[in-house]
């Protein structure tokens, strides 16, 4: 409830503090901040996903497993191909190594074994030296040799000079090592490059010179070997990426599956089916979730039950008790209507004695009914019985029957309504509690007038009673409502409340989901304001009336309306009641 | 029917005798006092085996029933004597909140006081039981008034569905007589309350809900679809249009 901590400073704006204070205001601005939000919030593609990332387990277990694995697949495929291509062209640099040495060789060795002595066809003899080995390679096609020899070149296979790198042949040209080197086989026809590796050196013909031999390995066999177990890999990781996904799907499951039954098992519990159980599958950790939750729902019920029933041996003493006391009390009370009936009689002491046991015995019968009301509400005894009425007649009913009590105290009581006051209510409740409201205005108001405001807006309706009695200080506004509580203990209690008037009242309006609040300052009175919900079981957000007098301040009151309302507090005291006492007394709107 | 021996006991001299059951003594004497200085015969009878033995012997023009009482429960004697006879039965009770007022109610008890309770109080509610609504023709009102298929006889104190006489409480006779003499009104609970049973002030309604019921089930011939006492929906009762057999 919001309270107000207003400084009791009449000249404090009056309005604007108090709109905020109304217990409703924040939420709505809360509301209007979301209404303005909305459609930028749902142009958000992502919102939905983002919602069931948040929502659902199984989606969150099931899509990191799949990244992760997608992860550790991506980079263990790269390293195995790279280990893989690595380890296969180390291999065949080596094979082709040693196999481009034996060939040169035996290149140099067939030339040095040439006969030089009549005229060599140079050109024939490295033809043949070419297609020789060409041959001897074999058909696999290991290796094809390009001579170069004094500017022309010689190839035994398909490969043409563009695939010895221009570096190599510097080299070769340079020096007489086997020289290897990495390069891209170009083919003659209309082949794709492959990759390859190529070897050169220079072979020696006594007489004519140098020439350069290179001799092309094309990597063919060992790319497509490459390209297989790439293949391999990517489709195994892909398999591996779903069989993986779908297991960790289908172990979420296996978790959640029994995690949402304990969930349901839980909400059935909190929501009071105290006989609802889970079932209990083997003998895991869920399954030990499972016992444990039954080990609490059963102590659970136990305790509940063990509860409800001492509840309900206490609501069977205190209506026993309430049996047991009123047949005894019945007796008295006809004996002292008696003795009380014949005083006249009696010497005074005797008399007076009657007069005494009379009104205490009402007070004790009061006092008496109050508890048991109490202890009904303590017990849980007590439903509302709703009905359609307009609060404007309960309130004329309670003045109606405080007719004497109002007389008795010479209090102008005054009633404004504004707008609809019906509302669906427990009429028998609603009375008790403005009857209680009236009294203790009355009783406190010393002889100033009491306002009694009543004001509906479309879902609530509200009663406030208000006095310029001695009033109360701002702290004591929630202890009024305590059981038993006294605003001050040192002072003589002459008027006869039993304590527990506003407890009960409390209780009523909790009953309707109304509210029943207080405000108080010492010298400027009091008022008390009922608040319930128009229809039977609604919420209340704000109440059609505030929570501290309108009367206080300034600005509250037009000055059209209400030309004899005093504007100021200190002015009430003295010029008030005269004024009212003049005025019409009911039915005045208070916009 | 005993109901015909409820005649305003005041005017011809003799004193009504009133049966008190309970088994509270202190009470029982206390309302002795109290009844007899207000000019009414009381009897005592502590037990509730015995109450209908006391009943039958002492023939009162109405009894006094706690509930709670030894051998036998308040509301089962209520049943007894209703059994055989249609004086006014008012129940005292210790409890408003429980079944009890209610089922003494339907076991047919007239009207209830709840203890602890002024002794103005309850004679007032014993002297409106014992008086009855003026049963005498009123000026311009026909002796024989017609209800749904019912024909009452005011000064005959009867109630006859063709040529066969339907026998009610004095109560009942009452409520069905004040919903006949103004059937174009619709009364609520309130009104009749205050008509039938002498409240002033507002009062527990479920009297009025049980007695209608129990007219009902006497003189509707289908209960569940009464055609005499109509309830109108969020107001109350009214009666019946008279039928011409």
């Amino acid at each position: 409830m919001a309270s107000v901590t207003r400084p009791a400073s009449p000249s404090a704006p009056e309005a604007a503090p108090r709109s905020l204070a109304e217990p409703g205001a924040a939420s709505t601005r809360t509301a209007r901040l979301l209404t303005r939000l909305r459609p930028v919030l749902s142009s958000r593609w992502w919102t939905q996903p983002l919602g069931w990332w948040s929502r659902s387990l199984p989606l969150r277990v099931t899509s990191t497993v799949f990244v992760a694995s997608v992860v550790v697949l991506v980079l263990g495929g790269f390293l195995l191909m790279q280990q893989a291509t690595l380890g296969v062209l180390s291999g065949k640099r080596e094979s082709a190594g040693n196999e481009a040495r034996q060939a040169v060789d035996s290149a140099q060795a067939q030339l040095n074994a040439t006969d030089l002595s009549g005229e060599v066809n140079v050109d024939k003899l490295l033809y043949d030296l070419a297609f020789g080995f060409a041959s001897r390679s074999g058909g696999n096609e290991q290796y094809q040799v390009i001579i170069s020899a004094r500017g022309q070149t010689i190839t035994s296979g398909d490969a043409t000079a563009d695939s010895i790198p221009a570096a190599l042949r510097t080299q070769v040209d340079a020096g007489s090592d086997l020289l290897m080197t990495p390069t891209e086989v170009v083919y003659d026809d209309d082949r794709p490059p492959v990759a390859g590796l190529v070897a050169g050196s220079a072979l020696t013909l006594p007489g004519t010179g140098r020439y350069a031999i290179f001799l092309v390995f094309p990597l063919t066999q060992e790319v497509n070997t490459l390209a297989v177990l790439r293949y391999a890999v990517v489709s195994t990781g892909a398999v591996l990426v779903l069989m993986l996904t779908f297991i960790a799907a289908l172990v979420a499951r296996q978790v959640v599956v029994p995690v949402r039954d304990a969930r349901r098992a839980a909400e059935n519990l909190a929501s009071g089916n105290l006989h609802d159980r889970m079932r209990v599958r083997g003998q895991d950790d869920l399954a030990r979730l499972a016992t444990s939750m039954n080990d609490m729902a059963a102590e659970m019920e136990k305790q509940i039950t063990t509860l409800s029933e001492l509840s309900q041996v206490q609501q069977r003493f205190v209506s026993d008790v309430s049996h047991e006391l009123r047949t005894p009390l019945t007796t008295v009370r006809m004996a002292a209507e008696v003795l009380h009936d014949a005083r006249d009689d009696f010497d005074p002491v005797s008399a007076r004695s009657a007069e005494l046991l009379q009104t205490e015995l009402d007070r004790f019968e009061v006092l008496l009914n109050d508890l048991l009301e109490i202890s009904r509400f303590d017990a849980g005894a007590v439903e509302l019985s709703a009905a359609t009425v307009d609060l404007r007649s309960i309130v004329d009913r309670v003045l109606d029957a405080q007719g004497a009590l109002i007389r008795a105290y010479g209090v102008p009581v005054s009633v404004h309504t504004t707008g609809d006051t019906t509302a669906e209510v427990d009429p028998r409740r609603i009375e008790r509690i403005l009857r209680n409201l009236m009294t203790n205005a009355i009783e406190h108001s010393e002889g100033r007038p009491v306002d009694v405001l009543l004001a509906g807006d479309a879902d609530a309706v509200a009663v406030a009673v208000r006095d310029h009695g001695v009033g109360f200080e701002a702290s004591q506004a929630k202890q009024v409502f305590l059981r038993f509580w006294r605003a001050d203990p040192a002072r003589a209690r002459t008027v006869g409340g039993t304590g527990l008037g506003l407890a009960i009242s409390m209780e009523d309006a909790n009953l309707h989901g109304g509210w029943l609040t207080a405000w108080g300052r010492p010298g400027l009175g009091a008022q008390f304001r009922l608040t319930v919900p128009r229809r039977a079981g609604g919420l209340l957000e704000t109440s059609p009336l505030p929570m501290a007098p309108r009367d206080l301040p300034v600005p509250a009151i037009p000055a059209m309306e209400e030309p004899g309302t005093p504007t100021r507090p200190e002015a009430s005291a003295d010029d008030t009641p005269a004024v009212l006492a003049g005025a019409s007394p009911q039915g005045r709107g208070l916009s | 029917m005993a109901g015909g021996s409820n005649e305003p006991a005041e005017t011809n001299g003799s004193r009504p005798r009133i049966l008190v059951v309970d088994d509270d003594a202190a009470l029982a004497e206390m309302l002795s006092i109290v009844l007899r200085n207000e000019g009414f015969d009381p009897y005592w009878c502590a037990y509730g085996d015995k109450a209908l033995a006391s009943f039958r012997e002492n023939h009162p023009d109405l009894v006094l029933l706690d509930v709670m009482l030894p051998g036998r429960d308040g509301v089962d004697v209520c049943r007894d004597i209703r059994g055989e006879s249609g004086v006014p039965i008012v129940m005292l009770t210790a409890r408003t909140d429980t079944v009890d007022v209610v089922e003494g109610l339907e076991a047919g008890a007239d009207d209830y006081v709840s203890k602890p309770f002024k002794a103005k109080e309850l004679v007032a509610r014993i002297r409106t039981r014992l008086r009855r609504l003026p049963a005498v023709v009123e000026e311009g009102e026909a002796d024989t008034l017609l209800i749904g298929d019912l024909t009452i006889s005011v000064d005959g104190h009867s109630v006859k569905r063709g040529g066969a006489s339907i026998a009610l409480t004095p109560l009942e006779f009452d409520l069905l007589l004040a919903l006949a003499r103004r059937p174009w009104q619709v009364f609520s609970r309130e009104v009749l309350l205050e008509q039938v049973w002498g409240y002033r002030h507002a009062a527990d309604t479920r009297l009025v809900n049980v007695h209608v019921q129990r007219l009902r089930s006497k003189i509707e011939r289908d209960p569940e679809h009464p055609e005499i006492v109509v309830t109108v929906r969020g107001i109350g009762y009214k009666a019946g249009e008279p039928v011409r057999a």
